[in-house]
Formats: C-alpha cells, structure tokens, sequence
C-alpha cells in the first residue's frame, strides 16, 4: 500500500504528559535493533545535521548508562543522558535528560517497541512519559524553536494557497 | 482533565494519520471528495468521514461549485497545530530519515 516514504508520526494529546511517535522501517527487526546499540552505527543518525555527535558512554544493557554530547559550529555543547532499564530486540525502554534545562531531575521515561511487520520492514513506537504537562509542552516547545531556525517549510507549502 | 471528543478538538482530529495526509493534499489547493479518492487511493465513504471530522473542528470548509463540492484547507484554523508540533515532528523525522540511510548501507553489507 505504501509507496511513499515512511512518515514520522508524533501525537502529543492536549492536556496529557505523555507523547508517542511512529515510524517504520524498510529493513528487519535485527538491523533496526543494531542500529539503535551499535554505536558506530547509532553516531550516525542520532545527532541534529549540522552538530558534532559525541557518544561518551555507552552500555546497551539493562542497568547499563549512556551519555552522549551534541557540539554545534558555535562551540555549544548539548548533553543528554540516562540509563538503560531494559534492552531487547522488541523492547528497548531507557530514562532520558536533557543537561541544559535550568533545573535537573527533568526525567523522561521512554519505552520503545520494535514490531516485525511483513516483507521485513519494521515498526517502532516510543511512549514517553514526562513528570508532568508543563515538562511535556516545554519539550516540544523547544524543537519548535529547533525548527524555527530550519524554517517552516511544511506549513509555508500548506499555507501558500489561501 | 477529560479528553476532548475528536469531533470538538481540532488537536486531536489531526492526530490521526490519515486526516494529516488529508490535510497535506488539501493544502495543495481545493479538491472534490472524487478527486481527493483518486489522489488517496482511498474509498469515497473513507474519504467522506474524514472530511466530515475535518469540517466539524474547523480545519476544512467546503464551497458548492454547480453541482460539486470543494474542500479547502481553513488556514486560520491549522497555523496553531501546525506551529505546535510540526518543528517538533521535523527533528524526528529527520532523524528517521538517517537511521534510514544508514539501514541501506548495513543491508547490503550483510547480503
């Protein structure tokens, strides 16, 4: 049925502090799961284009913990880090941090699941969960101000006709 | 907090795929629902309910042309949802997009 590029979804409810995203994969289960915890292979889809992608540590494991640094042109640093709660090729589930908010302890709690779909394609959905609304909406805030700068693209395409 | 019914809140009536690519195609300028069906590939009752939810948020309105209807996108009413999540969307996707490359690569490495 799809003959076009797979869409990324996210749906973020009003009023609820949690968001979901999904996406699917033209290639097996195995290879997506590789790329998540292989960390040559995660270095280079994991970072925004234009940054430097810093994996300092990094332990796919359960129990295990990861670090990894986002370096822009300008010299800023951007660190995230968190632990692995479980890592299996259908469940992934891990906390996350963003270094730079201006008070720590603003943990997420991700949940990714990896779902083999027909002719060896594969679905991903991740749940996340926020300590609260606010957390949520200012997350998603801030890759509004991440695509301020990238432009409106999508919504100048949609708009051009009224 | 009680969850707002799709057929009020035009936050939720856009999380649905389907209604996206809808708007997405509608955003090209103004379509029949026979013209939406061929476009989508969708069949016309598919196409009439989300059009249906579309236009009861807001987010679509329709004109009659002689004996056609046409949709259109309500702008006004989109540019809030869209400023919203769509830049948010855009950083994953890209993302997607280079998990995606690097798939291709370790492929056919392995073939």
């Amino acid at each position: 049925m799809s003959t076009t590029k797979n869409q990324t979804t996210i749906i973020a409810e009003t009023g609820k502090q949690e968001l979901y995203i999904t996406r699917e994969f033209d290639a097996p289960r195995e290879l997506v799961f590789k790329a998540h915890t292989d960390p040559d292979l995660y270095v280079q889809w994991l970072g925004p284009r234009g940054y430097e992608m810093v994996l300092e540590t990094f332990e796919p494991y359960s129990g295990g913990r990861y670090r990894y640094i986002h370096k822009d042109n300008d010299g800023n640093e951007h660190g995230f880090h968190g632990v692995f709660h479980e890592i299996s090729e259908a469940l992934m589930i891990q906390t996350f941090e963003y270094e730079g908010l201006p008070e720590k302890g603003h943990v997420t709690l991700d949940t990714m699941r990896l779902e083999r779909l027909p002719g060896d394609r594969t679905r991903i959905t991740i749940q996340s969960v926020f300590q609260s609304i606010a957390d949520r909406d200012g997350m998603i805030q801030a890759g509004m101000e991440q695509g301020l700068n990238e432009g409106y693209e999508r919504l100048d395409e949609l708009l051009v006709e009224i | 907090m009680a969850r707002a019914p799709t057929t009020q809140d035009p936050f939720n009536a856009v999380a649905e795929p389907k209604r996206r690519q809808l708007l997405e195609l509608l955003g090209g300028g103004e379509l029949s629902v026979n013209e939406i069906v061929e476009k989508l590939g969708w069949t016309q009752p598919m196409a009439s309910k989300h059009l249906k939810v579309l236009k009861q948020v807001g987010l679509v309105s329709e004109r009659r042309v002689g004996r056609q209807r046409l949709y259109r996108v309500n702008a006004e009413r989109l540019k809030p949802i869209f400023d919203w999540v769509t830049p948010f969307e855009r950083y994953w996707s890209e993302r997607y997009d280079r998990l995606d490359e690097v798939l291709q690569v370790i492929r056919k490495k392995e073939k």
